[in-house]
């Protein structure tokens, strides 16, 4: 081993370090079957069925602090809408109201939108959240940590917090209804819009729908399904009639952003040897000149010269 | 031996001297308590969308990248035998010991279920995460940082056999430690690296791991200038009198390999940015915060440091040092806190409630008072009176006591 081997592994290693990593993750493509819902804002009128839908059905997974404050106002109640809601540990969804100039208000509903490749999941260091090929992504409370880094890593903003929770602090975000899917239920916010805005099927199908839609009114609708592409595309597909970006709707770009990181680990364990490899030749090669070869063992009571001689002079000579 | 009472009379001495820390103690406890029984929500300005504040960004960030300066200058002696840094070893072995067993401790704040903090290592591994990985580091560092401080503490309970296969294990010990921490520090820069959307283009970039490893280098360099400067002032009691006047010569060393390093990252910093096209973003308020940052935190200091190795002013060096971790906390700052989440509108920002910021100053408090104690315990500062000889014979890194002498000029 030379020194020129040395250095190009050393920069091997740094390289590894430094660039994002290979992807060993499921393309968006890896989960054929998966389910989604198709909003579609032309439709929605804000009457805010599918938050009272959501509430009641689940009303057992919420928590119920002595200041439960949810409904705030009765579910019928539509001035809420005169301010821009979010999610929080009381409620998985909301429906926001957005005065767009010159025509009739929208509005959009929110709540996790299930990514195909979740940045949530990936980022989870104890694997609590995790995506279903039957499209939800779910968590198991009884792993979390309660790090937030899901919520840190999550494009849309999604997963939020019980922060006033000092024993049993857990997130919260919208499952899709899992446990109804598997018993042939809709998801409730579904099951109750009047106005068929929203409408459950598997991804792919929902896509043709929104892409007829598109094709077939191209002046009510923007020519962009949002939740296609983003975030390497979405189980939740968005219709709107104005650009995505009035209605709160985030540009994430296209890439997953789980695979910035998720192979992280691989690289990291890569560059961990590498170095060790190169730290320890070093080590070992430095004191064997530094002490004489003869002595390496004999814990370098002398031989001090030659060491000085490498590595002191060249320092020194600096001064 | 009575290092065992100077101990305990350091820490009630210090308490009853001084009102100021007995204050921070005082208040620190209540909000402790106020945090594990009310939640985090009752002592931070958290919420739904900005899930880290302040104890991320300073605790854990800055924290850690100032705690760098153990790992730098053990390598620097045991790897690649620069003898000047001899009398820092061990001084920043246990800043970074005791940086890293804080930062644990402010973890248990941070995280919402602490006692769970285990699962990810024995129940549930996440091996997608960074999370997961940082913490695999941090495990494994503490380990190596109390291994590598053994010597300390055997010379300390007067313990010769275990004392030298310890000094022994050094240098190894040296490698694990240096290979742990690289990988530590540079997953700290890819925690942001799946945030694209959310972080300033100024900030965010797919070199932040490499950003981070070269910033902490140089953060540790420097706060190991700092602390012997505050050292040399408030525990000269600690402190024999070799270890004050090599001090100088290690000042000088970290003082050029930081240096080294700030010209470097100030390097890859201006041509990322420019490669990246990011310079339309200069001309806004975030490119003057930026230019502040890379040209006040980064230039300014590695100027002075310059200037000081050149002409061995060690007051100059001191100062740049101060500078330059001032300037990688305010990069952390700026990474976890003002570039993250910048698209937000103003109201949603987040900002520290007083609180959190008081928790903080009570551990970092806890920190220095451990230091105090450890120091007037354990030869840290000093070289004991029955080893000092031995170390020079012994220990495999460190050469004949000729040598030796001759580094102290
Ligand atoms: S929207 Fe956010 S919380 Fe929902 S699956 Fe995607 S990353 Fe996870
Ligand atoms: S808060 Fe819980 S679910 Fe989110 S990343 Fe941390 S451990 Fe996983």
């Amino acid at each position: 081993m030379n020194r020129r081997n040395f250095l190009s592994l050393a920069s091997a290693g740094i390289v590894a370090a430094a660039s994002p990593v290979n992807c060993r993750t499921a393309a968006a493509e890896g989960h054929p079957e998966a389910a989604g819902v198709l909003h579609d804002s032309t439709l929605c009128i804000g009457c805010r069925s599918c938050e009272a839908a959501c509430q009641s059905v689940n009303a057992a997974v919420l928590p119920k602090p002595e200041n439960y404050r949810i409904p705030e106002k009765p579910f019928y109640d539509r001035s809420v809408l005169a301010a821009k809601r979010r999610t929080d540990f009381q409620r998985f969804t909301v429906v926001n109201r957005y005065d767009v100039e010159n025509r009739r208000p929208v509005h959009r509903k929110f709540q996790c939108n299930h990514c195909m490749e979740p940045a949530c999941a990936s980022a989870c260091f104890v694997k609590a959240l995790y995506k279903t090929p039957e499209g939800p992504v779910l968590y198991r409370p009884e792993l979390c940590v309660g790090c937030r880094y899901c919520m840190v890593a999550c494009p849309f903003y999604v997963p939020t917090y019980d922060y006033g929770n000092a024993w049993n602090p857990l997130i919260y975000k919208c499952t899709m209804c899992a446990p109804r899917l598997a018993s042939g239920e809709l998801p409730g916010c579904v099951s109750q819009c009047p106005e068929k805005a929203l409408i459950f099927g598997k991804r792919s199908e929902l896509l043709k729908i929104a892409r007829d839609r598109v094709r077939e009114f191209p002046e009510k609708y923007v020519k962009h399904i949002y939740g296609e592409h983003e975030a390497g595309g979405t189980c939740w597909l968005y219709l709107s009639p104005v650009p995505h970006k009035l209605l709160d709707q985030p540009e994430v770009g296209n890439e997953p952003v789980s695979r910035l990181t998720s192979g992280i680990l691989e690289s990291a364990g890569t560059t961990a040897g590498i170095l060790s490899v190169l730290l320890g030749a070093v080590c070992f090669f430095g004191r064997r000149r530094r002490n004489g070869a003869a002595e390496i063992d004999g814990a370098g009571a002398s031989g001090g010269e030659a060491h000085k001689g490498v590595f002191q002079s060249g320092k020194e000579g600096g001064q | 031996m009575t290092s065992g009472r100077t101990n305990g009379q350091g820490l009630k001495g210090h308490v009853r001297k001084n009102g100021l820390i007995f204050i921070i103690l005082l208040v620190g406890l209540g909000l402790t308590l106020l945090r594990f029984t009310c939640g985090i929500g009752a002592v931070t300005n958290l919420s739904d969308r900005n899930p880290w504040g302040f104890w991320m960004a300073f605790d854990l960030l800055c924290g850690i990248a100032v705690s760098a300066g153990g790992f730098a200058v053990a390598s620097a002696y045991y790897i690649f035998g620069f003898k000047q840094f001899h009398v820092y070893v061990r001084a920043a072995l246990t800043t970074a010991f005791l940086g890293y067993f804080f930062e644990v401790i402010a973890l248990l704040y941070e995280v919402g279920q602490p006692w769970r903090l285990v699962y990810p290592f024995f129940l549930s591994q996440g091996t997608t995460s960074v999370l997961f990985l940082v913490g695999l580091c941090v495990a494994l560092y503490l380990t190596v940082l109390s291994c590598e401080l053994l010597p300390a503490l055997f010379e300390r309970l007067d313990r010769k056999k275990a004392w030298e296969t310890a000094v022994r294990l050094a240098a190894p010990l040296a490698v694990i430690g240096a290979v742990v921490a690289v990988v530590h520090q540079s997953s700290l820069g890819s925690l942001y690296l799946i945030v694209p959307s959310k972080m300033h283009p100024l900030w965010y970039s797919r070199f932040m791991p490499l950003f981070f490893l070269l910033s902490s280098l140089f953060a540790g360099l420097s706060m190991v200038v700092v602390e012997g400067r505050l050292a040399h002032k408030f525990m000269r009691g600690f402190m024999d009198d070799r270890h004050a006047r090599d001090a100088d010569r290690a000042v000088l060393a970290c003082g050029r390999g930081a240096y080294l390093f700030m010209l470097g990252y100030f390097v890859i910093r201006c041509m990322e940015l420019a490669a990246g096209g990011n310079l339309r973003y200069l001309f806004s308020g975030y490119g003057v915060w930026f230019l502040l940052e890379l040209v006040g935190g980064v230039a300014l200091p590695a100027f002075m440091y310059f200037i000081g190795v050149r002409s061995g002013r060690l007051r100059l060096i001191q100062r740049a040092a101060i500078i330059a971790v001032l300037g990688v906390m305010l990069n952390r700052f700026n990474v976890g806190l003002v570039a993250f989440n910048y698209n937000l509108p103003p109201a949603e920002r987040y900002f520290p409630s007083w609180m959190e910021v008081a928790i903080s100053v009570f551990l970092v408090t806890l920190l220095v008072i451990a230091y105090r104690c450890i120091c007037s315990g354990v030869p840290i500062l000093r070289t004991h009176e029955n080893y000092g000889e031995e170390i020079r014979e012994k220990s495999p890194a460190r050469g004949s006591k000729s040598n030796s002498s001759d580094v102290k000029r």
